[in-house]
C-alpha cells in the first residue's frame, strides 16, 4: 500500500489510474466525464491560488460543482484532513478552502498543485482509512470467506492466508481456567476481543474503545464530526448566472410528448363517452336538518298494514338499582343457582349488586353487547302479535245454582257400620229402606239395621262375596249374592210374615222341564241343613266365576255376569219363579263389565269395556250403543226414569248419557282423582253419587226435565270423605237409600258409612 | 278427469313468503347490503303459521320475509346507491392496484353518497310516530357519543352523536320534560314526556369501553346512521316547537339556556277550557287536573336552589337533571367549561359531594350525596336531607318505573316515600322505638321460655301421672277428680259463611270445561307464584332487618 501511495504522489496519471481501478462499478461509467472535469477544475484552481481576493466566488463555484459530483466519498475524511492541514501550515489556507469539495481525487490533485509539504504519516493514515473503507474486502488475512468458523473446528488450521498457506490455530486452546486466570490477572482483559477469523486475541486500543463507546451511545463514530454545522444551500431562490450543468438540453424537451398526447386523448375519449364525470358539486344538504314533517299530510300511505312496531325494552326494576333494597340481593344459594343456570333460563340477566356510593359504580361490561343484541332483535326477529288473554279468573267459573238451594242431599257422615274384616265389595238396601246387606271379601254377608247400625245377621257363605243385590220388589224379601261361580238366593226373613211367605212362594216355584236346556251348564239346587238354617234357599251353579248380579224391577228376573273374553256365555238371565236360565246373547261383543235392567221398559243395558249396549228384550235386538269415551268402564247406573245412564270408569271419569240426545256422553265429569268404582242414582230425589279410589264420594244434583228441549242440569253439591284408603283402594260401592236422601258407601277399610 | 293437475306449493300461504336468499337474489344485493337495507327500511322477517307448508315440505330452518316487503324494497332508490358504491369500491381497488393516484383522487371526489331523509319520512309518516320510536335511537346515540376514537366507527359519527345528544338534553331542559331518573348498574335511565309520549333512554357511565370482539360494529353503525338522521330531524322540530334556534350554539356544558328565536320569554300557559261534564267524566277530569298540577309542581322542584358539584360526581348527568327541574348548578372551573359561580359563592344551598367527608365546609349549605337529587325527582318532592349527608349509609335507591299493583311486594322504603308524598310527617322512630322493640322482644323471649316449659310438662305429665297421684296421696291430699264442663262449640258465622263459599267455589270449579279449567289453572298458578315471590321478598327483608338489629344491639353492648 505504501508503495502505491508513493506512486500516486509521484505522478498524476498513475494516481488517476490507480483510483479508477479502485472505483465502484457505478462510478466507472462516469469516468470520462470526471477526467474532463478534473481538467476544468485544475484550470480553475490555478487562478484561485493566485488571486486570493476572489476566494468567495471560487469557493461557491466549486461547491456548486462538487455538490453535483458528490456521490461516493464520505465527508468525515475530508474534514479530518482539512483539520490536519489547518494545524500544519497557515500557508495552505487556499488549499484548505479548496478541499471542501468532497472528492478525494481532487484533493490529491490540489495537494500536488499547491505543492505544500505533506507529512508521510498523514499520507499513511489516509491510505489506511481508504483501504478499510471498501466493504467487500474487509479482512483478507484469512481467505476462507464469510463462513461459519465451526467448520474448521476439527482441523488444526483455521483457514488460509493470502499466499494460500494454512493459518494454524494457537497451539493450546484456552480452557475455562485459563480464561479465568486471564480475567483475574490481565488488566487488559476487558478490552480483549477474540477474532474468530484468525483465532487470535486482539487488544483494542484506546481510540477503538472510545469508538465503541460512542457507537453504543448512538453518537457519530468520529469525535470531531459536527453534525450541526451550517448547511450550504446549493439551490437557493437567487438566480445564478451560470447553469447548474453545462449539458445541452435534450431533443425531447423541444418536441411535444407523444405519450402525453395519448393520455390526453384517452381522457378526452373517456369524457366524451361519459366514463369520467366532471367533479361533483358538493352536496351540502346531507347532514343538514329541516322540518321533515312540515307538510304532514295524512294521505301518505305508510307501510302496509302488516307492519308491527318493535316492542320497547322492558323498564328496569328495583333489582337493577346501584343501591337496591337488601331483599333484592342474591343469597348464596340464589347466586349458585344463577351461575348454574343456562343464560336463557335465568330470570335476571345480571346479578344485583349493591354499592355504597355512586362513585364506586363501575362500567357495565355487557353494555355494548346488550345494545347489539337489541339491534339484532330489531332487524332479525320475526314479530308477531300475540293476544294476551285478559280474563278475570272468576269469570271463568260457571254460574251454578247454590248447593244450599238444591237441598236435600247428604252432607255429613252420621253412621259407620263396623263388623267386616275384609274389604266390603258390595252393598244393597232393602226396598223398604230398613235393612242394609253387605258382602265382603271375608266370606260373609251381613245384614244391618240402617237406623241403628246394628248387625242383625251374619251369613257365612264360604267365599269372597263379589256382589249382593236386594230384590227390588217390596212384597218379597230376598237377596241375591254372587260369590265364586255361584249365585245364592238368601231369604233373610227380616220382614213381616206376609212378605216372608210370599217370598217362600216365589222360591217354591217348580222348575220347568229342562226341554230347551238353553243354559245347559247352569244347575239350580235347593239347599239343605246348615245352609238352609242360615237362610240360603237357592243355589244357582254357574260354569264360570260370577261378578255381578242384578234384579229386574219386578223381582222375578235376575241377571248374572261372568266376564270372559273368549266366550259368548257372559250374561245369564234367570227367572226365579220358573227356575229357568237363559243366555240372551249369541255373540261375544267384548268383555262385559256390568248389566242392568231398565226400570220400566223391557230394555237391558250391557256395559262392555268401552261402550254400553241397550237391547230390547222383547224384540231381541240391539237398540242403541253408547260410546263412553273412556278406557274401561267400571260401573253403571240407570236413572229411575230410564232415559239417562251414568257410567263410571277406571280413568277417573263419570259420563252422563242422555239417551234421547245422543249416543255420546252429554257430560263428562272429571271430579275424581282416581278410578271411579261405583255410581248410583237416587230413586226419587234428583241425586247421583260416584265412589272412587281417592276415598271420596261425590254427590251431584242432576235435575232431569220432562221437557225434551231442556238438557239435564248437573251440579256437584257435596264431596263426602270418611273412608280410609287401604291398599290403594278407597270406596268400592255406593248406593242410595230408597226413600231418604241418604247415601251408603262401602270401602276397602272394611266399613260401611252412612251420610245423611 | 279433465283440467290441469294442481301442483303443490303454488298457492296458499307459500305465495306470501320468500326466503332470505331468494329475496337477496331478487334485489341483486350482497348479504351485507341486504342487511343494511333491511335495517334502514325497517324490514324484519316473518314467521309463517305453517312453516312446513311455506318451506315446501322441508323442515330446514329458514328465514322468511313477506313477499310484499321485498317488493316494497324493489322500488327503493337507495338500492341503486348501494350498487353504485359497490362499483366505486371496485374501481378504487383497481386504481390502487395500478397506482394511478390521480384516478384514486378523482374517484374519491366522486364517491357516491346517499341521504336517508325520504326513508325517515316514509317510516314515520307523522312526527308522533317518529317520537314513539326514538327510545332506541337515543340509547344508541348516547352510547356512540361515549366511544373513543378507536377506529370502531368514524370520528364524524361520534361527533355527530355527541352533538345530537347534547341538543336533545338541552331540549329536555328547556321543555322541562324530564319525569323520572334511575341510577342502575348498567347506566342511568332517564324518562321524559315529550308531546305526550313517554321516552326512556339509557346513558352508560362515563368510562372507556372495553370493545367486545363478538359484536358486529357494521350493524351498529348502520343503525346509528339511521338514528342520527332521525334524531336530527326530531331535534329540529322540537326546537322549533319551543321557538328555539336550531342548530343551537355552545351547549356542551349544559349550563346556559338556549337562545330563543322570539324574545318573548313568557310562555302562555294554555288554559284548559271548561266543558260541562257529568258523572264519571267529571271524576276523570278532576283526576287529570290533579295530575297536571302535580306535574307543574314537579317541574319547579328545584326552583330557587343553588347547587355546586364537587369534581368527583358525574357532572353531566347531575347538571342535566338539576337544570331540568329549575335548579341552578355550577362546578369547579377546572372540571369543565361553563361553570357559572365559584365554590365560595354564599348563596349556594346544596353542595353535592361523593366522598366520605368534605375538607372545607361552609356553614350555610347542605353537603349531600348525589342520590338525593335523583330520589327527590322520583318522589316528586324535596326529601329531607338528613339521610343523604356525607358518610351516612344511603337509603336504597328504588326504581321509579315499578308500579306496584295490589298484592305485589312493596319495599318499605317506598311506603315511607309514599307517606311523605301524602304529606305525613315521618315519625321520630329512631331511638325510642327501637328501645321499645327491644324490650318487647325480651318479654317475648321470656314468654316463649315459659310456653316451652309448659309444653314439656304436658309431655311428661302422662308418664308421671301415676307417680304424682301417689305423691299426692302420700301428702294426704284428695285425688283431683275433675269434671270439666262441656264447652259450647262456638260457631263463627262469618267463618262458616266463608267456608261455605269456598266449598261452593270448589264445586263450581269441578264443573268447568276442560279448556277453561286449563286457562284458569294457568292464571291461578301465575297468581300463586307472584304471591310466593312477594312472600319470599318479605321474608328476606325481615331476616335482614332482624340481623341488622341484632348487630346494632351487639355494638351497643
Amino acid at each position: 500500500m505504501e508503495e502505491s501511495s508513493g506512486n500516486m504522489r509521484s505522478s498524476e496519471p498513475t494516481a488517476a489510474m490507480k483510483k479508477v481501478r479502485e472505483k465502484t462499478a457505478k462510478k466507472r461509467s462516469k469516468e470520462e466525464e470526471e477526467e474532463e472535469e478534473e481538467q476544468i477544475f485544475n484550470f480553475k484552481d490555478k487562478p484561485a491560488g493566485k488571486e486570493e481576493e476572489d476566494e468567495d466566488l471560487s469557493d461557491s463555484e466549486e461547491s456548486v460543482f462538487s455538490g453535483l459530483e458528490d456521490s461516493g466519498s464520505d465527508s468525515e475524511e475530508d474534514e479530518k484532513e482539512s483539520d490536519d492541514n489547518d494545524d500544519e501550515d497557515d500557508d495552505d489556507v487556499t488549499a484548505v478552502e479548496s478541499k471542501q469539495p468532497k472528492q478525494t481525487e481532487e484533493e490529491e490533485e490540489k495537494e500536488e498543485v499547491v505543492g505544500g509539504v505533506t507529512e508521510r504519516e498523514e499520507e499513511e493514515k489516509k491510505e489506511d482509512e481508504y483501504e478499510h473503507d471498501s466493504s467487500d474486502e474487509e479482512d483478507i488475512r484469512n481467505t476462507v470467506g464469510n463462513i461459519p468458523m465451526e467448520w474448521y473446528k476439527d482441523f488444526p488450521h483455521i483457514g488460509y492466508n493470502l499466499d494460500g498457506k494454512k493459518i494454524f490455530k494457537p497451539i493450546r486452546n484456552k480452557d475455562e481456567l485459563d480464561d479465568f486466570l486471564d480475567k483475574m490477572e490481565n488488566p487488559d482483559y476487558w478490552r480483549t476481543v477474540h477474532d474468530k477469523q484468525t483465532g487470535s486475541d486482539i487488544v483494542l486500543s484506546d481510540e477503538q474503545v472510545e469508538l465503541v463507546n460512542r457507537l453504543q451511545k448512538g453518537q457519530f463514530g468520529d469525535v470531531n464530526f459536527n453534525e450541526y454545522q451550517p448547511s450550504v444551500e446549493f439551490f437557493s431562490s437567487d438566480v445564478m448566472i451560470h447553469p447548474v450543468t453545462n449539458r445541452p438540453a435534450d431533443k425531447r424537451s423541444f418536441i411535444p410528448s407523444l405519450i402525453e398526447k395519448e393520455k390526453v386523448s384517452k381522457l378526452v375519449h373517456a369524457i366524451k363517452m361519459g366514463w369520467i364525470k366532471p367533479r361533483r358539486v358538493e352536496d351540502d344538504t346531507r347532514g343538514r336538518f329541516y322540518d321533515l314533517w312540515a307538510g304532514e299530510d295524512s294521505s301518505i300511505l305508510g307501510r302496509h298494514k302488516m307492519h308491527l312496531p318493535a316492542p320497547k325494552i322492558p323498564l328496569p326494576g328495583h333489582q337493577e338499582s346501584y343501591n337496591p333494597p337488601p331483599e333484592y340481593l342474591f343469597t348464596e344459594e340464589e347466586l349458585a343457582l344463577w351461575e348454574q343456570q343456562d343464560a336463557s333460563d335465568r330470570k335476571l340477566p345480571f346479578v344485583p349488586v349493591k354499592f355504597s356510593s355512586l362513585r364506586q359504580v363501575p362500567a357495565f361490561s355487557r353494555f355494548i353487547h346488550e345494545r347489539f343484541e337489541r339491534c339484532l332483535d330489531l332487524y332479525l326477529c320475526p314479530r308477531q302479535r300475540k293476544m294476551r288473554v285478559n280474563v278475570n279468573p272468576e269469570d271463568l267459573i260457571p254460574k251454578l245454582p247454590k248447593p244450599k238451594d238444591l237441598q236435600p242431599f247428604p252432607t255429613t257422615q252420621s253412621l259407620v257400620y263396623r263388623g267386616h274384616s275384609g274389604l266390603v265389595r258390595s252393598i244393597s238396601v232393602s226396598p223398604s229402606g230398613q235393612w242394609l246387606a253387605s258382602g265382603s271379601d271375608d266370606g260373609s254377608v251381613r245384614f244391618w239395621e240402617v237406623c241403628s247400625s246394628r248387625c242383625m245377621k251374619t251369613v257365612q257363605v264360604g267365599g269372597a262375596v263379589k256382589s249382593v243385590a236386594w230384590n227390588p220388589n217390596p212384597s218379597v224379601c230376598l237377596l241375591a249374592v254372587a260369590l265364586e261361580s255361584v249365585v245364592l238366593i238368601l231369604s233373610p226373613s227380616l220382614a213381616d210374615r206376609q212378605v216372608v211367605q210370599s217370598s217362600e212362594r216365589l222360591l217354591s216355584g217348580q222348575p220347568e222341564a229342562d226341554t230347551s236346556d238353553a243354559a245347559g251348564p247352569v244347575i239350580w239346587s235347593d239347599t239343605e241343613g246348615e245352609e238352609l238354617n242360615q237362610g240360603i234357599r237357592l243355589k244357582i251353579q254357574h260354569p264360570k266365576a260370577v261378578h255381578q248380579v242384578a234384579w229386574h224391577a219386578k223381582g222375578d228376573y235376575l241377571a248374572s255376569v261372568m266376564p270372559d273374553h273368549s266366550s259368548h256365555l257372559q250374561v245369564l238371565i234367570h227367572q226365579l219363579s220358573r227356575r229357568r236360565s237363559q243366555n240372551p246373547f249369541r255373540k261375544n261383543k267384548g268383555l262385559v263389565q256390568c248389566v242392568s235392567f231398565h226400570p220400566v221398559r223391557p230394555y237391558f243395558f250391557v256395559a262392555t269395556q268401552r261402550s254400553v249396549r241397550i237391547y230390547n228384550l222383547v224384540k231381541q235386538e240391539m237398540t242403541k250403543k253408547l260410546q263412553a269415551n273412556s278406557k274401561w268402564i267400571s260401573s253403571m247406573a240407570v236413572h229411575p226414569g230410564g232415559d239417562h245412564v251414568i257410567c263410571g270408569s277406571y280413568d277417573c271419569r263419570l259420563s252422563w248419557f242422555d239417551l234421547d240426545l245422543s249416543t255420546k256422553p252429554y257430560k263428562m265429569l272429571r271430579h275424581h282423582k282416581k278410578a271411579v268404582r261405583g255410581a248410583a242414582y237416587h230413586r226419587s230425589y234428583p241425586l247421583f253419587a260416584s265412589a272412587s279410589d281417592d276415598g271420596s264420594v261425590i254427590v251431584c244434583h242432576g235435575t232431569v226435565y220432562n221437557d225434551l228441549m231442556q238438557n239435564p242440569l248437573i251440579v256437584p253439591v257435596k264431596v263426602l270423605r270418611g273412608h280410609v284408603i287401604t291398599h290403594d283402594l278407597g270406596v268400592l260401592d255406593v248406593t242410595f237409600h230408597p226413600t231418604q236422601p241418604w247415601v251408603f258407601s262401602s270401602g276397602a277399610d272394611a266399613t260401611i258409612r252412612l251420610f245423611t | 278427469m279433465g283440467g290441469l293437475q294442481k301442483k303443490k306449493y303454488e298457492r296458499g300461504s307459500v305465495t306470501n313468503y320468500i326466503t332470505r336468499n331468494k329475496a337477496r337474489k331478487k334485489l341483486r344485493l350482497s348479504l351485507p347490503d341486504f342487511r343494511r337495507l333491511c335495517i334502514l327500511k325497517g324490514i324484519y322477517p316473518h314467521e309463517p303459521k305453517h312453516k312446513k307448508k311455506v318451506n315446501k315440505g322441508s323442515t330446514a330452518p329458514r328465514t322468511f320475509y313477506l313477499i310484499k316487503d321485498i317488493r316494497f324494497l324493489l322500488h327503493e332508490p337507495i338500492v341503486g346507491k348501494f350498487r353504485d358504491y359497490k362499483v366505486f369500491v371496485r374501481k378504487l381497488k383497481k386504481a390502487y392496484g395500478k397506482t394511478e393516484w390521480s384516478a384514486v383522487e378523482r374517484l374519491r371526489e366522486n364517491k357516491p353518497t346517499y341521504k336517508l331523509d325520504h326513508i325517515i319520512k316514509e317510516r314515520y309518516p307523522s312526527f308522533i310516530d317518529a317520537l314513539r320510536d326514538i327510545d332506541d335511537a337515543l340509547c344508541m346515540c348516547f352510547l356512540f357519543s361515549t366511544f373513543a376514537r378507536t377506529g370502531k366507527c368514524h370520528v364524524q359519527t361520534i361527533q355527530l352523536c355527541r352533538r345530537l345528544t347534547v341538543e336533545w338534553m338541552n331540549y329536555v331542559v328547556a321543555a322541562r320534560a324530564l319525569r323520572k331518573v334511575f341510577i342502575s348498574i348498567k347506566g342511568i335511565y332517564y324518562q321524559a314526556e315529550v308531546m305526550g309520549q313517554l321516552i326512556t333512554w339509557l346513558v352508560p357511565y362515563q368510562f372507556s369501553h372495553d370493545h367486545p370482539t363478538d359484536v358486529d360494529y357494521r350493524v351498529m353503525a348502520t343503525f346509528t346512521e339511521l338514528y342520527t338522521t332521525l334524531l336530527g330531524f326530531i331535534n329540529f322540530r322540537l326546537y322549533h316547537s319551543l321557538n328555539l334556534l336550531y342548530p343551537p350554539k355552545k351547549l356542551s356544558a349544559l349550563s346556559a339556556s338556549l337562545a330563543r328565536m322570539v324574545s318573548s320569554a313568557e310562555e302562555e300557559e294554555a288554559q284548559l277550557d271548561q266543558f260541562p261534564v257529568e258523572g264519571e267524566d267529571m271524576e276523570k277530569l278532576e283526576a287529570r287536573e290533579r295530575e297536571q298540577k302535580e306535574q307543574e309542581a314537579q317541574k319547579k322542584l328545584f326552583d330557587g336552589l343553588k347547587f355546586f358539584l364537587n369534581r368527583e360526581v358525574p357532572r353531566e348527568s347531575l347538571a342535566f337533571v338539576i337544570r331540568c327541574f329549575g335548579g341552578e348548578v355550577s362546578w369547579d372551573k377546572s372540571v369543565c367549561i361553563g361553570s357559572t359561580y365559584e365554590v365560595t359563592e354564599e348563596t349556594i344551598t346544596h353542595h353535592i359531594v361523593d366522598r366520605p367527608n368534605a375538607s372545607t365546609q361552609y356553614i350555610n349549605r347542605y353537603y349531600i350525596q348525589p342520590q338525593w337529587v335523583y330520589d327527590c325527582i322520583n318522589a316528586k318532592i324535596v326529601l329531607p336531607v338528613e339521610d343523604y349527608f356525607l358518610g351516612v349509609t344511603l337509603p336504597p335507591h328504588l326504581s321509579p318505573f315499578v308500579e306496584e299493583k295490589e298484592g305485589d311486594y312493596m319495599p318499605p322504603e317506598k311506603v315511607k316515600i309514599m307517606a311523605l308524598q301524602r304529606g305525613e310527617k315521618p315519625e321520630q322512630e329512631d331511638e325510642e322505638e327501637e328501645d321499645e322493640d327491644e324490650d318487647e322482644e325480651e318479654e317475648e323471649d321470656d314468654n316463649d321460655d315459659e310456653e316451652e316449659d309448659e309444653e314439656e310438662d304436658e309431655e311428661e305429665s302422662e308418664e308421671k301421672n301415676l307417680k304424682k297421684m301417689e305423691k299426692q296421696r302420700s301428702q294426704g291430699k284428695s285425688l283431683q277428680v275433675k269434671v270439666t264442663p262441656g264447652k259450647m262449640k262456638v260457631e263463627n258465622p262469618e267463618r262458616l259463611e266463608q267456608e261455605e263459599k269456598a266449598e261452593e267455589k270448589r264445586l263450581a270449579i269441578m264443573m268447568m270445561k276442560k279448556k277453561e279449567k286449563y286457562l284458569y289453572d294457568k292464571i291461578m298458578f301465575g297468581k300463586k307464584r307472584k304471591i310466593r315471590e312477594a312472600n319470599k321478598l318479605t321474608a328476606k327483608r325481615k331476616a335482614h332487618d332482624d340481623a341488622e338489629k341484632a348487630n346494632k344491639k351487639k355494638t351497643r353492648k
